[in-house]
């Protein structure tokens, strides 16, 4: 598998407490839509790139790096479409965010066809 | 549009609702990297950008807004929604920001080294959130 149980549980833990630090940091500021840029940190990143960067190396994090900002667009359009949808059709934030993730999964998808894969 | 903190909002979350966005937090971060040992950088990279928190986070807005204005005795359900709404709104706000964090890796690790790099990653990621953000409320 390539990556060592006490690896996962360390990303497991720091993961864990960067987003509980962000959504903290994000519940404070007003108004919600100031909060709401604390929804998108680049928590798993933070989690996660420090590890990755001693294990393979800057230019292995380079790589990831690109297709974070293809991830990070297609990011923008869920989160657009959620905003829409969810004052559009009037339905739970929770459900419509769920049935949406396919949304960014097409978005990246797409980029990765159009980009990421030449 | 006034801009401020209300550390009383901290109140209204339970522990519970802490510790399961501490445990969402996790497991995305952990299936994240372990695609990226399945699949290499190039995909596992998308993932660093997985709205896995999202939902739980918009869930967690609209329940607080509904509860304040049953509060006061009145019928929140729509003002719950547009709260989360708004606050996803902004999330697309800071995801360009992600963008611009992770196109400051991709080019500055070229050249720099990483923990300088992160640190100019992130300050270039809230640069930008709020850029757009303030773009958008002046919309």
């Amino acid at each position: 598998m390539g990556q060592s149980a006490t690896d996962l549980m360390i990303r497991f833990l720091v993961g864990g407490a960067v987003v509980c630090l962000f959504s903290v940091i994000g519940d404070v500021f007003k108004p919600k839509s100031l909060g709401g840029i604390f929804a998108a940190a680049p928590t798993i990143a933070l989690a996660t790139l420090y590890l990755t960067a001693r294990k393979h190396g800057a230019a292995y994090v380079g790589v990831e790096a690109r297709s974070m900002v293809a991830g990070a667009i297609a990011f923008f359009v869920y989160a657009c479409l959620v905003s829409f949808a969810i004052m559009r059709y009037r339905r739970s934030s929770v459900g419509i965010a769920a049935a949406l993730i396919p949304a960014w999964a097409g978005a990246c998808v797409v980029l990765w066809a159009l980009w990421l894969r030449r | 549009m006034r801009v401020g903190v209300e550390f009383s909002k901290l109140r209204e979350g339970t522990i519970g609702e802490y510790v399961e966005r501490f445990l969402f937090g996790g497991v995305v971060t952990v299936i994240a990297t372990l695609i990226a040992n399945r699949y290499g950088p190039v995909i596992g990279g998308l993932f660093l950008a997985f709205p896995g928190i999202f939902p739980a986070a918009v869930s967690m807005t609209e329940k607080h807004a509904r509860k304040r204005k049953a509060e006061s005795g009145e019928h929140g359900t729509l003002f719950g929604r547009a709260e989360a709404s708004v606050e996803a709104a902004g999330a697309s706000a800071g995801a360009l920001g992600l963008a611009a964090f992770g196109l400051t890796l991709w080019v500055g690790l070229r050249e720099h080294k990483f923990p300088a790099m992160l640190i100019l990653a992130m300050v270039v990621w809230l640069a930008t959130s709020l850029v757009f953000w303030w773009v958008r409320e002046k919309l």
